[in-house]
């Protein structure tokens, strides 16, 4: 046991049941490993179910900061006996199986090459606590003491952490140590310790936090200046307006206790997405957030914001499609009904964020583009990054900036503007000036409508107005490639390298299969893109290299579509790298693809 | 195309207090079909507008699609518009009323756009209470699709091509009433007497007001059988009471030629003035206008006029406690908490 003792990289998954309580339990044992200045992430595995169902926790420790899934348990917490078989065939060989001996193992799910820890987790908690609610609860927390002292956990840390956690219920922290130390106390009595899987305190992390997306997400809607969020309840989303919400509270309250927002919980998608373009027309920043089937459900108003020409921001948290699909897996298989959602013709401006950083900026930064492009932009994070939680850069914002409001006219302006024409393309860069009702008493009213019309917003059906109007909707399309994000390239400054591109969520996995690759010197250009329409330097990357492997976590290959759709790419240079069964894509399945694909290259070259 | 009217204006044309004359009010020349109900209520709409000297941009109007829908364009030409997407006007309104509490929010609807594709939000708008005067030019047919039946046409009515509607009616008053509607009326647009005030009403009363309008639909059902169209409406109409609405700020005196006039008094210290035709009715009681409103039903009369007014009301802004200033007001001072208060939440997540 004491052979090949490995620090700071493991998996540790809990498999536990809905609604015990135990997923506040497995946030301490993250943060724990996040105080000790260790890498790590953490993802929960969900039912779409409140109680009764299995749910696990999965958390990846990586000295050298790899923080996608990785397949493989080492040490599984196992206390739910529902899912004891599929838990057991998780685990590595030479892995830990620690579960809770209060009765005895059934002999199937005995392996011989994976070692037993039996803690009688319920017994200590009927012995200790004489409440059934409690002798539930402390299971968890004896479970993260004999965790956290098998793994060499600094126990002071999770104290510390109890502490905060119960900074406001005090009475709590007693019998909370308690359990902590009742785990504890039982392994150091009943066996070695630590196991050769162990932590050791680093100071890898910096100023980094950890957190989800989805919280980020609310955090620069605020930040970004939203004052209407309308929605519709949708997991993974949910917790975006959650999140938006309990800020608001804390930090958008007027000095007469008033509310500078206005939080609207709509009848349906369709509602929601309605009072975002009613209020972002009328110049208030507004937001939804929603999922996959809600986007279905909104596809024809983004059309009309499309066409209409009226801002909108859409934070998609990307789930398992299509219909109900998969709704507690991720997935990034919006893209195309994102992209070009509603009938005509139609595209919207995509973000992709990686990190909650990102998910920060990105969404503070969507309000802008909206305005200033007169459109919708959506936002497309995924299940794995706004739910689960994630290393980041600190948030940050600058102090100095300003909200880019886009082109409005105000009272003034009108006055001097001679005749108004609400789709006038007066700067020649396909965008127009837009009014906002109430400005003036004569001047600059317009209709907005989904119909044709000409450039002083009248009603039309005839041919030439509608072309004009869609070449400069084309136009626009153009400008916004010079307003939306860049992507991110690093180059081996080989003119012969092979391109790897990627995108949000799949980046934690793809930076780590590519350093892998990298150490056997096989080595790629690699872009990660940020945005669509594609930036001029996306053009530039996909052109420029004769052999690209585009790494996506959907059945389509659905950026690759995009990609070749837009950049006129031939199809047969651009290779997929894909994973879609609603498990975060892992390093092993991109090594192993983008292997499978470079032999296949080669033969080609050969032959 | 749209027909622009002359912007001549007679320089003797009378103004309001606030310096338009009623052609200020009016909008493109309509492309509804000759004698259709809907232009006449434009024509109320314009009149009420200049009546309570309301300068055109402090009014939004909206609606979602349909010939109803289509009106905004042909009354309030000061005013910005938005015809929205079939049956999503009040969710459209909504925001739009979030961003701005400011202004006067004028929602423009027809039977199939309300009573069936929007009927959800028809529903829902009216459970928050948005401060809104929500019309519904009611013809029970789909004219811009060629007259099929809708949901608001009543059983046993016979269409243009002579089939009968085998169909429940749904009444949008009844169902207003239902859902707490603060004010709830019905009106006939050949009946400009009685809609002009109930108009004024609605767009004065601080909450969600809901007239519905029986508008005939001169193409597609105005024909005999019909209970939509003019001959029949003008047969079967029975009204609650004759109304005028003095604002807050004008004293008017009003004649009555009979009975004994009820006023109700608004928020703002407006009146409602009520000719009750029924001595023993109260328009603030919810429970005695829906069984009037049954009543009627049952004895195939269209009960017209006020039908529930609820003088006091709450509406959504006051609810969800929204600053009084409008949120499209506020600017980075009030909406960024700045980076000291993100280096906390930071902090937070370490």
């Amino acid at each position: 046991m004491k052979q090949n003792v490995r620090i700071n990289d493991m998996v540790i998954r809990f498999a536990n049941v809905n609604g015990t309580g135990s997923a506040s339990a497995n946030d301490l044992f993250s943060k724990a490993v996040f105080r000790m200045g260790i890498p790590l992430s953490s993802k929960n595995f969900f039912p779409s179910n409140i109680q009764g169902l299995p749910t696990w926790y999965e958390v990846r420790v990586s000295e050298k900061g790899f923080t996608g899934r990785r397949a493989g348990v080492d040490l599984i917490v196992a206390v739910n006996p529902q899912t004891f078989k599929k838990d057991v065939t998780s685990v590595v060989p030479g892995g830990y199986f620690l579960y809770d001996s209060t009765k005895n193992l059934h002999p199937e799910f005995i392996r011989e090459d994976v070692n037993y820890i039996g803690i009688p987790m319920m017994k200590l908690c009927m012995d200790n606590y004489e409440v059934p609610r409690q002798q539930q609860l402390f299971k968890n927390i004896v479970y993260i003491g004999a965790l956290a002292t098998l793994l060499d956990v600094e126990m002071e840390v999770i104290r510390g952490i109890i502490r905060d956690m119960f900074a406001k219920k005090e009475k709590l922290i007693p019998p909370n140590l308690k359990a902590l130390e009742l785990g504890a106390d039982y392994v150091k009595q009943n066996f070695s310790y630590p196991l050769n899987i162990r932590l050791e305190r680093r100071n890898l992390l910096g100023d980094q936090i950890i957190m989800d997306g989805n919280t980020a997400c609310a955090l620069g809607a605020i930040y970004g200046g939203a004052t209407v969020a309308a929605w519709y309840p949708i997991t993974p989303s949910t917790s975006v307006i959650n999140a938006f919400e309990k800020y608001c509270k804390k930090y958008r309250i007027a000095e007469d206790g008033t509310n500078n927002f206005a939080i609207i919980q709509a009848e349906d998608e369709l509602a929601a997405i309605g009072m975002v373009l009613g209020a972002n027309w009328n110049g208030a920043r507004a937001f939804t957030s929603t999922s996959g089937a809600g986007i279905s459900l909104m596809t024809e108003f983004l059309g009309l914001a499309y066409f209409a020409e009226i801002p909108s921001v859409i934070v998609n948290v990307q789930r398992g499609g299509p219909s109900t699909g998969m709704p507690t897996r991720t997935q990034q298989s919006d893209l195309i009904a994102c992209a070009y959602a509603s009938h005509g013709d139609t595209k919207h401006v995509l973000l992709f964020p990686a990190t909650p950083a990102d998910c920060f900026d990105m969404t503070a930064d969507a309000f802008d583009l909206a305005e200033r492009l007169q459109c919708p932009v959506l936002v497309m994070t995924d299940l794995d990054l706004g739910m689960n939680i994630h290393l980041s850069a600190p948030l940050q914002w600058n102090e100095s900036r300003k909200y880019d409001r886009g082109k409005v006219l105000n009272r003034e302006q009108l006055e001097e503007v001679k005749q108004f024409g609400r789709y006038l393309d007066v700067d020649g860069d396909g965008i127009c000036y837009r009014t906002l009702p109430g400005t003036h008493p004569t001047k600059g009213s317009f209709f907005t409508r989904g119909t044709s019309r000409d450039e002083y917003a009248r009603y039309t059906e005839e041919g030439d107005a509608y072309v004009r109007n869609m070449q400069r909707l084309e136009k626009k399309w153009e400008t916004a490639k010079k307003y939306v994000h860049a992507p991110r390239i690093r180059s081996t400054g080989r003119k012969d390298a092979i391109g790897v591109v990627y995108f949000g969520t799949s980046g934690f996995s793809a930076e780590e299969a590519l350093a892998e690759l990298k150490s056997e010197n096989v080595e790629f250009d690699v872009m990660q893109i940020r945005s669509f329409p594609f930036h001029a330097e996306v053009e530039k990357f996909m052109t420029a290299h004769e052999e690209i492997f585009v790494i996506e976590q959907n059945r389509d290959a659905q950026m690759r579509t995009l990609l070749i759709n837009e950049l006129q790419l031939p199809p047969a240079r651009l290779h997929s790298v894909l994973n879609y069964d609603g498990m975060p894509i892992t390093a092993d399945t991109i090594q192993e693809q983008i292997r499978k694909g470079l032999n296949q290259l080669k033969k080609i070259s050969v032959s | 195309m749209t027909f622009v009217k002359s912007t001549f204006r007679h320089p003797a044309s009378a103004k309001n207090t606030v310096g338009f004359t009623k052609a200020d009010y009016e909008g493109a020349l309509s492309t509804l079909c000759a004698g259709c109900g809907h232009d006449s209520i434009s024509a109320s709409i314009v009149q009420a507008c200049f009546d309570l000297a309301i300068e055109p941009h402090r009014i939004a109007k909206l609606s979602g699609i349909g010939c109803s829908s289509k009106t905004p364009t042909y009354f309030l030409g000061n005013s910005h518009g938005f015809n929205t997407v079939h049956g999503r006007m009040p969710s459209v309104t909504t925001g739009a009323n979030m961003a701005n509490r400011d202004l006067i929010y004028l929602g423009v609807s027809g039977d199939g756009d309300s009573a069936s594709i929007g009927l959800g939000q028809f529903c829902h708008v009216i459970r928050r209470n948005l401060n809104m005067t929500y019309i519904v030019m009611n013809n029970g047919c789909y004219g811009l699709t060629k007259g099929q039946d809708s949901a608001t046409a009543d059983r046993g009515s016979i269409n243009k091509s002579g089939a009968e509607n085998r169909f429940q009616a749904i009444d949008l008053a009844a169902l207003a009433m239902e859902l707490g509607a603060g004010f709830v009326a019905r009106s006939f647009s050949g009946d400009k007497t009685q809609l002009v005030p109930l108009i004024k009403a609605a767009l004065s009363h601080p909450g969600f007001s809901f007239i519905d309008v029986i508008s005939p639909c001169v193409t597609f059902n105005n024909n005999p059988g019909s209970t939509k169209s003019y001959d029949y409406v003008r047969e079967h109409i029975e009204a609650t009471s004759s109304l005028d609405f003095v604002p807050e700020e004008k004293e008017i005196t009003i004649n009555y030629e009979s009975g004994a006039p009820a006023s109700v008094t608004l928020h703002d210290g407006s009146t409602l003035s009520l000719l009750k035709l029924n001595p023993s009715w109260d328009p603030t009681n919810r429970m005695e206008s829906l069984s009037r409103m049954q009543h009627a039903k049952n004895e195939g009369h269209i009960l017209t006029g006020l039908l529930y007014v609820e003088p006091q009301t709450q509406d959504l802004h006051k609810t969800i406690n929204t600053t009084s200033k409008p949120l499209n007001s506020l600017t980075e001072k009030d909406l960024v908490p700045g980076q000291s208060v993100l280096d906390k939440v930071n902090a937070g997540f370490r």
